[in-house]
């Protein structure tokens, strides 16, 4: 009686089981070679998996990730499913489990969240930097200056209009970091918080002659369409050392959401930190111009891996705890 | 799909396996989220259309309210729902055309209740009382009204599909604008798209984008009022 009762429930649930997956197939008709990836196939082979990354809008618009996991894909045949937000909204997605891996650009928040447990295996990916750009009638006049901070300084002080991502991401918090060391608190009618993507803010403070801090390869992507210029450049062109943009990529620790894809997650970050990956964003490059520079690899045997700033290890229970 | 992708979209538009995929993204999951409003809208307004009960002011009101709900604040809600945190959490559904379904759902179905609902309370009482007096059970007499009302309720399901297709706050947030590098869409549909190429300032691809989104919605609704007026004329 009871193999009967659970011969009737394996039918029911597979009969269940083919519904559903002939309800989720509708949404991949007429692509059946890819359309198999669906999550209810359950097969063990990593072609069948996906990979979701949360990542910043600046490495989507330059094009970037298309041809990273173009090539991922290429060598471990699984599609990477890229969501593009702000840092912030990035981790936040990170935190909720929601995305197996991510890659963002500002340390500070990366630092809070390896803290957290959240985050695991963190690895430097690359960096590029950021630019100080306005209108070439430059009213606040820090065209040539070369000093990030002094610049801030003077478009407070001659009240010339800013515009500001305001979104809690990367690039707006390093705006943030540069008017703190400039001992500015911005606010008042020439400080717009666009509360928007890069590409936006830029058009936005072009079509008002404004300035903003835009990291290079969405401004390289984006110069034909808009009025604006570089200013005070970043450190690729010889610039201060604050308007350097770091990104790093971090898996989601599997202790915290046993529901993330982890295995995968450390073969993608394999790949981006391996040479094979590195050249591809080395090689990478828009109008004839690099976006980004390669930093996981170095000849230095003592290049130093990556540790939160300010991390003790001694009592934490080898660093890798779990969050609250 | 980068820029160098942009030239052909823009001289073969239809050719491009960008532009199809993100067509057929957009048609599946709103005529999905569409055909399931309607299944629940149609019952639900023929019911409160023609029983008295208490409370069937509330009820009304409620509709009524839904149909303007903002999409932004669906999204937020269904995103809550079906994150890896939510109650369906263990569903898998966030960032998924799934999810993009549902949020679609909630939008539509209001709109399609509402609508119907003004239908189906304006077909005459004499219709009704004609279907009982012939004998007809419940279900004959609902589908003589349903015939009755059948170009209030297209409008009905046309709206509802106006609303679904053309929404973008509650998509954006929980489906993630995702395509494959290849250009594939996954959870990327047509107003998302928009969004996107907006974003990077890529005016052109989207203002095509939006013709074709207004294309579709001309097409579906000639199609619709095809077959609802060619009974009547």
């Amino acid at each position: 009686m009871a193999i009967q009762r659970r011969g009737f429930l394996a039918l029911a649930g597979g009969t269940a089981a083919a519904g559903l997956a002939g309800c989720t197939g509708t949404f991949s008709g007429g692509e059946e070679s890819e359309g198999g990836n669906e999550s209810t196939s359950g097969g063990g082979s990593i072609a069948d998996q996906e990979l979701v990354l949360a990542t910043t809008t600046s490495t989507y618009d330059t094009g970037l990730l298309d041809e990273v996991n173009a090539a991922f894909e290429e060598n471990f045949g699984t599609p990477v499913q890229a969501i593009s937000q702000g840092t912030g909204a990035a981790l936040e997605t990170a935190r909720a489990g929601d995305c197996d891996i991510v890659m963002v650009h500002a340390r500070s928040q990366e630092d809070e969240f390896m803290r957290n447990g959240y985050g695991i295996n963190r690895r430097d990916l690359m960096y590029n930097d950021f630019v100080i750009v306005g209108p070439s009638d430059d009213p606040a006049g820090i065209g040539g200056s070369g000093d990030a901070v002094g610049a801030f300084q003077a478009i407070a002080e001659s009240q010339s209009l800013f515009a500001s991502r305001g979104d809690n991401s990367g690039t707006n918090t390093a705006e943030l970091q540069i008017w703190e060391a400039a001992g500015v608190e911005p606010g008042g009618e020439w400080y717009l918080e666009t509360g928007q993507g890069m590409g936006d803010t830029l058009n936005q403070a072009s079509q008002q002659g404004g300035y903003t801090l835009s990291d290079r390869g969405t401004f390289i992507s984006q110069q034909d369409e808009i009025e604006l210029e570089i200013l005070v450049q970043g450190p690729v062109e010889g610039g201060p050392e604050i308007l350097a943009n770091p990104y790093g990529v971090l898996a989601i620790n599997p202790a915290v959401h046993d529901n993330v894809n982890y295995q995968l997650a450390m073969s993608y970050i394999g790949f981006l930190t391996s040479q094979e990956g590195q050249d591809v964003i080395e090689n990478y490059e828009l109008d004839g111009e690099q976006l980004f520079f390669p930093q996981a690899l170095s000849e230095d045997p003592n290049f130093q891996q990556y540790v939160p700033e300010g991390w003790q290890p001694e009592g934490t229970d080898g660093g890798n705890a779990t969050g609250e | 799909m980068a820029l160098e992708a942009l030239q052909p979209i823009v001289e073969l538009p239809f050719e491009s396996h960008y532009i199809r995929s993100i067509v057929r993204v957009s048609l599946t999951v709103s005529l999905t989220a569409v055909a399931l409003s309607t299944l629940v809208s149609i019952p639900v307004a023929l019911t409160v259309g023609f029983k008295e009960f208490p409370g069937k002011g509330l009820v009304t009101a409620v509709i009524n309210t839904g149909m303007g709900f903002p999409s932004v604040v669906v999204g937020l809600v269904v995103l809550f729902a079906v994150s890896n945190e939510g109650p369906l959490g263990a569903l898998d559904l966030v960032f998924t055309p799934q999810a993009m379904v549902i949020s679609q759902f909630v939008l539509a179905t209001p709109v399609i209740t509402g609508v119907s609902l003004a239908a189906i309370t304006g077909v005459d009482d004499a219709v009704r009382n004609a279907a009982y007096a012939m004998g007809g059970t419940r279900l004959d007499v609902a589908l003589v009204v349903i015939k009755e009302a059948r170009f209030g309720i297209a409008t009905a399901v046309l709206a509802g599909f106006g609303r679904a297709i053309s929404e973008v706050g509650s998509v954006l947030i929980v489906g993630g604008n995702i395509a494959y590098a290849d250009g594939t869409a996954y959870t990327r549909n047509l107003t998302t798209a928009i969004t996107l190429e907006a974003r990077q300032g890529r005016y052109e691809t989207a203002m095509f984008l939006g013709a074709i989104l207004v294309a579709l919605v001309l097409l579906v609704n000639a199609i619709v009022g095809r077959l609802g007026g060619g009974g009547r004329r």
